[in-house]
């Protein structure tokens, strides 16, 4: 970078008494110093433009009628709830497509990233055109190009039906679903309640079999605690499990579970995106286990199976979890793009809000607190995660 | 799973006789090697030539590729059967340059040019020296004259009529040679042993970081005009500039952090024994190592950054994704948005593809 060579400069002396301390005393109070002025001019202005506009500053406005329509929600809403209200929906449609997108995206990114591993020629290269041509041209773009290729699918009367039972058209997917009312959450809570208890109780199974050598079957817990549990909460409540298989009512679909046209297309830019990114990530985290540990693991005799759950994996998991955290984490904030397609997740809401009411500083810090507390969240998952992963030096 | 289990065993099949057909015995290794494989390879072949034949059928051998000026009714009779190339034609200037005066439309491309020559000659490593840094402010000043006019005889344009790939290209250019410095200054202040310059730089990179990009372009859109004194407005464009900036720094702060911390202890030791000082000590000492070991990192931001300007479409400024979207509100031309975005996307493709094989090349040759 440089041509010319380090040369010891002449320099005075100066006493050594607290020199280092003074200069970097100098360079503390002058960086704070400037960041303090520029915050101040700017916090003075913001006050003198606010109330020559006359604004109130503060969160008050959060209690107020929204008045503004939110056509798909996960939660119950209408526009004459609070401005807070409608925040509480954005934040709930914003997670709805981040979870999900997560969780789709990891598997088709696996998939994909062993794919262009695999001896197979041809899926290796497909594979391999499915990362470059994804990842190199911007998501908003696929996104917009997603949302017009959903608009232009036949009207809910001719929709394509690749399944029986499942619908595509312009206004959206439309799947079959059990309806989940208040008894079926309860099972599917007994359910969870009873894997956990399964996972101490395993946990302590393995703690005495460490002590003592003796095997201890875990699997009578499993069927009874996360199966036998449920099922027998289930009849003893009559909750019923039947399908409710969407129907073509007039020019419109009655039951099953519908995916928005704006849902859909952010659900399928953001998965197809995020996935090239997570296939090269699976690949590089395979390929960084070194061929030494297949052998090793074949001359043990392991089985295939137990050879990937105990060498393979872990030693790979241990590459594949940092890149991984990042890339969730951007999935979630891509997910803003929403408002470009007009599917209302909190930051389209804020927006929306900001434009209503004139609170620009207030909605804009709650879109930063959301969505710092989102990353926070994935983050400290993810570390705990990683530590539980990784390589234990002894 | 089972493609997991291949990887041990592909060694093992390269090393098989090498008798009969070279051809034969390539299809065998590669597509044949086991049954299920055959069955993969027969499966994929027969869905890829599908797919192929369909995109072939719509997009060459049923496509409308030139029609009379502003005259879509041949488009429409292939609609559904055929693509409409035609619409690239017709609105092409659009999509390239935006609102820039039409007469004047080679000042954009010409710079275009230059943006690219200057990548280019950015890329070859004999021109890793300091007269590069001259090199980029000299360029980028010719541009900023080329765009705005008003002095050697060309004519004033002003920013709100610029728009498309330059203004794409000065987004992404301008967000990384400005973000650079921005972000070498953090990621030393991040490393710095005093609290105040620590926890400063730690609060921007983290609370950048933390937040997508549409709502730090919210914020220069809609609260830069509360932050200043009234009177004091700046353009759209410059305001989405800025938030670029500031979103390049904080992540090039991170990359450059990285690299920092590769450099061996022993070189940072070595220079405090020569008695530099600590700017000449990362000047000549420190940053120069540092940086080269981040280069492949720094080129796969700038590919980042360089797909992430299109998310001013949100804020309403006119880079190439949002001319595109503008081309197709023509009641015209209205039903023929795919063929339009297929065409942005090559664009967009051709440099991020570019770019991201410069990066693993240099990945392959780092450490030589």
């Amino acid at each position: 970078m440089t041509a010319d060579h380090p040369r010891p400069p002449p320099r005075r002396r100066f006493p050594a008494f607290g020199r280092n301390e003074l200069t970097g005393l100098f360079w503390q109070v002058l960086v704070v110093g400037i960041v303090v002025g520029v915050v101040a001019f700017l916090w003075s202005n913001t006050v003198t433009n606010l109330s020559a506009r006359r604004i109130t500053t503060g969160f008050a406005f959060l209690g107020r009628e929204a008045g503004m329509p939110i056509s798909d929600s996960l939660l119950a809403y209408n526009p004459r709830d609070s401005y807070l209200w409608a925040f509480i929906v954005g934040i709930a449609n914003t997670l709805r497509v981040a979870v999900i997108g997560i969780v789709l995206a990891t598997i088709l990114g696996t998939l994909i990233g062993i794919s262009r591993l695999s001896a197979n020629w041809l899926l290796s290269r497909l594979a391999a055109v499915y990362v470059e041509a994804l990842r190199d041209i911007p998501l908003l773009l696929q996104l917009l190009f997603w949302y017009v290729l959903m608009q232009a699918l036949p009207a809910a009367r001719a929709a394509f039906r690749p399944v029986e039972g499942v619908f595509l058209s312009n206004r959206g997917l439309i799947l079959p679903a059990i309806p989940l009312g208040p008894p079926q959450l309860w099972v599917l809570g007994t359910a969870v309640l009873g894997l956990t208890a399964f996972v101490l109780i395993r946990r302590w199974l393995i703690a005495q079999q460490m002590r003592d050598g003796k095997p201890r079957p875990a699997w009578p817990f499993a069927v009874g605690l996360v199966l036998a549990l449920p099922a027998a909460m289930s009849v003893a409540l009559g909750v019923s499990w039947t399908i409710e298989w969407p129907a073509l009512r007039g020019f419109n679909f009655v039951g099953g579970l519908t995916l928005a046209p704006e849902y859909f297309a952010l659900l399928i830019a953001l998965v197809t995106y995020t996935s090239a990114f997570i296939a090269e990530i699976v690949r590089s985290g395979i390929q960084s286990v070194p061929r030494g540990q297949w052998d090793a693991a074949n001359a043990l005799g392991l089985r295939r199976s137990l050879m990937l759950r105990q060498i393979i994996l872990p030693q790979a998991l241990r590459v594949i979890v940092p890149p991984m955290t990042s890339q969730y984490l951007n999935l979630t904030k891509n997910s803003s793009l929403a408002v470009a397609i007009g599917y209302q997740d909190v930051v389209s809401i804020a927006n929306t809000t900001l434009n209503q009411t004139g609170q620009a500083i207030e909605a804009i810090a709650l879109i930063m607190a959301v969505f710092l507390t989102i990353s926070l969240g994935i983050s400290f998952f993810m570390n705990w995660y990683n530590s539980r992963i990784a390589l234990v030096e002894r | 799973m089972t493609a997991i289990t291949d990887i041990p065993d592909a060694p093992r099949a390269a090393r098989r006789p090498q008798i009969g057909n070279p051809v034969l015995r390539w299809l065998r290794t590669n597509l044949f090697s086991s049954i299920p494989n055959g069955i993969l390879s027969v499966a994929l072949l027969a869905v890829l030539s599908k797919g192929i034949f369909s995109f072939v059928q719509w997009g060459v051998a049923n496509a409308v590729w030139l029609t009379p000026a502003n005259n879509s009714s041949a488009c429409k009779a292939v609609r559904g059967v055929g693509a409409c190339w035609a619409i690239i034609p017709e609105k092409y200037r659009f999509i390239l340059f935006g609102t820039y005066p039409f007469d004047e439309q080679w000042r954009p491309a010409l710079s275009v040019v230059l943006f690219i020559a200057l990548f280019y000659l950015s890329t070859r490593r004999a021109f890793w020296r300091r007269e590069l840094v001259y090199l980029w402010i000299g360029t980028l000043a010719l541009i900023s004259v080329l765009m705005w006019g008003g002095v050697l005889g060309l004519s004033f344009v002003s920013q709100d009529r610029w728009g498309g790939l330059p203004v794409t290209l000065i987004l992404a250019t301008f967000g990384l040679a400005c973000g650079f410095p921005l972000g070498i200054l953090v990621a030393l202040g991040r490393r710095s042993k005093l609290p105040a310059v620590r926890s400063l730089s730690v609060l921007y990179v983290e609370l950048i970081r933390g937040v997508p990009l549409v709502s730090l372009l919210f914020m220069a859109s809609v609260m830069f005009p509360l932050f200043m004194p009234s009177g004091f407005n700046i353009d759209k464009l410059l305001r989405a500039q800025i938030a670029i900036i500031l979103f390049a720094g904080a992540y090039l702060a991170e990359i450059i952090r990285g690299g920092l911390q590769a450099v061996p202890s022993g070189q940072y030791e070595a220079a405090d024994a020569l008695g530099l000082s600590y700017w000449r000590k990362h000047r000549l000492i420190v940053l120069p190592q540092a940086i080269r070991h981040v280069i492949p990192p720094l080129v796969n931001t700038f590919i980042a950054f360089f797909k992430d300007t299109s998310l001013v479409l949100i804020i309403g400024i006119f880079d190439l994704l949002t001319t595109a979207k503008t081309a197709i509100i023509d009641p015209a031309w209205q039903q023929f948005s795919v063929e339009v975005y297929i065409f942005v996307a090559a664009i967009y493709f051709v440099f991020c593809f570019a770019m991201s094989r410069y990066s693993r090349s240099l990945e392959a040759t780092s450490g030589r």
